[in-house]
């Protein structure tokens, strides 16, 4: 990699695995795990979330010299309800539909801890660059354990990613289903998404035993 | 009932944390001991009862379309819906910190067992969760809304409460190594959810009471069937 040091690019790979945001630093799993029963909505989330959260870093970091300490939660905020409105309302413009379906989770995004958590920890004490890749690597984090959840249920629970039949089609009775697949409904309900997260938790802990915490 | 009705259905069956995941960062991170879920929960609550209401009075006497219309004529078609993230965060950002200041003054004991949590608090999903939930539910009353932030503190509380007292005595398990700690947090929090489904025919029961009008409606519809019977039966003659 030309353009990044390794330093830098370290930002962006750890936030993938070892420092995982959702398995490994527990943000943001609200919203993680309300919209993850179908593909194309955890894939959107990850976006917004990618897009409030990279612009978000660099407008604190260039920030942090000015915003007395006192009120930062309150000037973080603001920062993040501007981006997370224009996102809302670019949904709503282009894709109608989907922001029916995420509903008040778009909203949610400025609570979503991840948000606030690398305002504080990463932006405020670093440069604007490195606080750009920062964001990126931890939204591909997030957005990485939320494609795998919502890969799962959907395929699973209805049988279909991203509305193509996989498995061919239930009522018709062709592909599997002919031999006597049936769906799993339960896999859509909004439980099945905890116990998803905690399979995919106890399988990364069991390669990397240096991330067991004791009980 | 009305009011009695939506309590219960903001405790148990739209439960902040087991129907719609709301608050769980805090939910997970704070749950460790039942002291301290205890602090977080009764502050949560108190925000949520002071917060809901506030911004159904924002939502609707300032940004629905046509909110604005009680300042005159000329206001009515404006819309500033689009603002409402901004307005409400900001409001509970505000409230929290107003909250803590008016606590510290008058009851510094409360204080002391809740202060630590409210600037948490205002980062909490649950709490935002709670003020856009009103608003695309279109709760009617300010009273309803009172009455649906309390409810849903109540639920979230009760769900921190439950799930730290199971982390206090699952110390003394064997848990496999992997799972320890997080994993199997969510894990029993996923089953927890699963037996709070089970809450979701509480209130279905009794849903739909035939109105007079309804009965009236029916018994013409019976009188011109036999009408239309007797007809036929003239006509076969």
């Amino acid at each position: 990699m030309g353009l990044l040091s390794k330093k830098d690019a370290k930002l962006i790979t750890d936030p993938l695995a070892d420092n995982n945001p959702i398995t490994i630093q527990v943000l943001g799993i609200c919203s993680a795990l309300a919209i993850t029963a179908e593909l194309k909505a955890s894939i959107v989330m990850a976006l917004s979330v990618m897009a409030v959260l990279a612009i978000g870093n660099v407008v604190i970091s260039l920030m942090r010299n000015i915003i007395p300490s006192k009120i930062r939660i309150i000037v973080q905020l603001v920062v993040v309800a501007a981006l997370v409105i224009i996102v809302d309302q670019v949904l709503k413009a282009y894709a109608y539909e989907l922001s029916k379906t995420l509903s008040v989770f778009v909203g949610l995004i400025i609570t979503n801890c991840i948000i606030m958590g690398r305002f504080e920890a990463f932006a405020l004490a670093n440069g604007p660059w490195r606080s750009f890749l920062d964001g990126i690597g931890n939204s591909a984090g997030y957005g990485l354990i939320l494609i795998i959840v919502g890969f799962f249920r959907e395929l699973l629970g209805s049988g279909t990613l991203l509305g193509y039949k996989v498995f061919g089609d239930p009522i018709e009775q062709t592909g599997l289903y002919a031999y006597g697949y049936e769906n799993n409904g339960f896999m859509l309900l909004s439980p099945m998404a905890l116990i998803v997260v905690g399979i995919i938790i106890w399988v990364q802990r069991s390669r990397n035993e240096s991330l067991i915490e004791e009980n | 009932m009305e009011y009695l009705e939506l309590f219960f259905k903001s405790i148990f069956i739209d439960n902040m944390v087991f129907a719609t995941f709301l608050g769980m960062c805090s939910y997970l991170a704070v749950s460790k001991k039942v002291s301290t879920a205890v602090g977080l929960g009764a502050a949560v609550i108190f925000v949520m009862l002071i917060t809901v209401p506030l911004n159904w009075l924002l939502d609707h006497y300032l940004l629905q379309p046509g909110a604005l219309s009680w300042l005159g004529e000329e206001y009515a078609n404006y819309d500033l819906s689009f603002l409402s993230f901004i307005m409400f965060i900001a409001t509970i950002a505000t409230m929290v910190q107003l909250v803590e200041i008016v606590v510290e003054k008058f009851s510094p004991s409360l204080y002391n067992s809740l202060g630590i949590f409210l600037p948490l608090i205002a980062v909490n999903c649950a709490i935002l969760g709670g003020s856009l939930f009103m608003q695309s539910r279109e709760i009617p009353t300010l009273g309803l809304a009172t009455v649906y932030g309390v409810g849903s503190g109540i639920g979230w509380f009760l769900a921190i409460l439950a799930i730290a007292a199971i982390r206090e005595k699952i110390r003394y398990s064997n848990v496999p190594p992997a799972l320890r700690g997080l994993g199997i947090t969510f894990i029993i929090t996923g089953l927890m959810a699963i037996g709070f489904m089970s809450f979701g025919g509480m209130l279905t029961g009794g849903d739909k009471e035939e109105t007079k009008e309804d009965k009236t409606a029916q018994v013409e519809v019976l009188k011109n069937n036999t009408e239309v019977f007797a007809n036929n039966i003239k006509v076969n003659k």
